[in-house]
């Protein structure tokens, strides 16, 4: 009994100490944005392997989830002969939930791994530790352009994911199951709100980009330097990501479209 | 002449565990000076306490007059670019060839045209012999190239001092002489300062001007390779001999062996 208080209370301890250097080292590397912005190429580079080697997955999927939602929603549809509105039911799936949601799983999955592993594995071979001794801060140099990076990445990457998901849907509603093309589009444009849908949309993607770089960095920087620690760490980022997309998205959601 | 490092006083400990209990060590500008002692005395430790990447319980390290553990966060890397450190596995930036490792530092903190910085670098790397390899990336390099690449990065801001750590550990017979030369031939070249961590007795006191032995947290006993030799110290010379046992215990600390084969109860 008393082992079992005494395990939990180290798990507490240990929580709470990870959370505050958490929390610490997003003071840092917000502190390092600046000299980012001022060296924009070393970002530019991160947007290459953070955003740009991530598209294909993201065009993959939002491609297969836009012609599963066109398929299920026609059939739904088609029972009260609304199947017209179509273009409205994926766009709105799209772009306020599954588009930002999704797209941040998988760009955990995909770019946030990658970063954990990366960082991890330059503390692990003393690389962090030789850019200090050669008056380099890591902080600025290594983790702050990945930071900017994701948080460029992640609503552009959502945006391609919903365009990719609506063309997919209209591949299937149209072109197999003869949704009409002039309903599908102007019902959808009609529908679909600038403020109400595509920004909050938006907001939520930046949030996301936001949170699962800033796990993953830390994951990578905070791991032991062991090929175990970066093991670990690498699937800590994706389950944390997984908890705190999950989590912010029904909260974001309470906010957004709790008073409609 | 004061000395370029003064250690004073310093207690550090990692946990439970006592890394050092009052050590005072004095770095003199010019000299080869080593750091010895079996594995586990905190060397590696020493070295990130000079460099201001870990700080101690109590106790003061000055280098070049500054207290490296008041100094702000900008102070203190203004302090690092004149200090170099050789790291035990290189630390080479494994994205980077060999030539944009060694440029690394000169492209962070300097504005140099890209003529001068080839000029730079090409002349870093002849020093350590291998300007033609500098298209080769740092997985392409045998354990004793790195290590050159990376003390060819170390010195490239020329700096007053330098670092390194357990510079001779796996290399074979001809890397190490390399190494050993290069070591005396670059502090001696361009009057730099010179901190060796190490416990390959032979190699070190080859070049050392003056060697510290450290073990249990405190200095043992500090000298020329000369006056070492010739010390009384059982521990020194079983140290300098390589001798498996002394007061350096060949058995772990711990139970006596007829206790523990007697005592089966503890492995059913």
């Amino acid at each position: 009994m008393i082992e079992l208080l005494r395990s939990l209370g180290r798990w507490g301890l240990d929580t709470f100490q990870r959370l505050g250097r958490g929390h610490l080292f997003l003071v840092q590397m917000l502190a390092g944005i600046p000299s980012s912005v001022f060296r924009f190429s070393l970002v530019v580079q991160q947007l290459f392997y953070v955003g740009v080697l991530s598209i294909l997955i993201i065009l993959i999927s939002g491609l297969f989830v836009g012609m599963v939602l066109g398929l299920q929603g026609y059939n739904t549809l088609v029972d009260f002969g609304a199947e017209e509105s179509l273009g409205v039911l994926v766009s709105l799936s799209l772009v306020r939930e599954l588009g930002p949601v999704v797209s941040a799983l998988l760009f955990a999955g995909r770019a946030g791994s990658a970063l954990t592993a990366e960082i991890g594995l330059m503390k692990s071979t003393e690389q962090l530790s030789g850019m200090e001794m050669m008056a380099v801060d890591p902080m600025r140099r290594i983790v702050a352009p990945r930071f900017l990076a994701g948080l460029i990445s992640m609503p552009l990457l959502a945006a391609i994911f919903s365009a990719v998901g609506i063309f997919g849907a209209f591949l299937v509603g149209h072109g197999l199951l003869g949704v009409d093309d002039g309903a599908f589009w102007s019902q959808m444009q009609a529908k679909t709100d600038w403020y109400e849908d595509i920004l909050n949309g938006v907001i939520k993607s930046i949030v996301f980009g936001f949170v699962v770089t800033w796990i993953a960095l830390f994951e990578g920087y905070d791991a032991s330097p062991t090929s175990e620690g970066v093991g670990r760490a690498t699937t800590r980022t994706v389950v944390h990501s997984a908890f705190a997309i999950l989590g912010l998205d029904f909260v974001l959601t309470a906010l957004m479209f709790g008073d409609v | 002449m004061a000395p370029l490092i003064k250690i004073r006083d310093l207690y550090f400990n990692r946990g439970d565990k006592v890394i050092f209990s009052g050590v005072d060590i004095d770095i003199y500008q010019g000299k080869v000076t080593a750091i010895m002692g079996p594995s586990g005395t905190g060397k590696t430790t020493l070295l990130k306490l000079i460099g201001g990447q870990l700080k101690p319980d109590r106790g003061t390290v000055e280098v070049d007059g500054q207290n490296v553990h008041k100094l702000s966060h900008s102070k203190l890397y203004e302090l690092r670019k004149r200090m170099g450190m050789l790291f035990q596995s290189g630390a080479l930036l494994t994205d980077l060839n060999v030539f944009e490792n060694v440029a690394f530092p000169l492209r962070e903190h300097s504005r140099l045209p890209e003529s001068m910085i080839r000029d730079l670098v090409l002349m870093k790397l002849q020093a350590v012999g291998l300007r033609n390899a500098r298209e080769m990336m740092p997985a392409e390099l045998s354990g004793g190239m790195a290590r050159r690449v990376a003390l060819a990065r170390a010195v490239t801001l020329d700096p007053m001092m330098i670092m390194y750590d357990e510079p001779f550990t796996g290399q074979d017979p001809i890397s190490m002489g390399t190494l050993v030369n290069l070591i005396r031939r670059i502090n001696d070249a361009m009057g730099l300062t010179s901190i060796i961590v190490s416990h390959d007795v032979a190699e070190t006191t080859k070049i050392a001007d003056e060697i510290y032995l450290l073990s249990g947290g405190k200095v043992i006993e500090k000298g020329n390779p000369e006056t070492l030799k010739t010390s009384g110290s059982e521990w020194v010379k079983q140290f300098l001999q390589g001798l498996p046992d002394g007061p350096v215990p060949f058995h772990y600390p711990g139970n006596d062996f007829k206790n523990d084969l007697l005592n089966s109860k503890e492995t059913q």
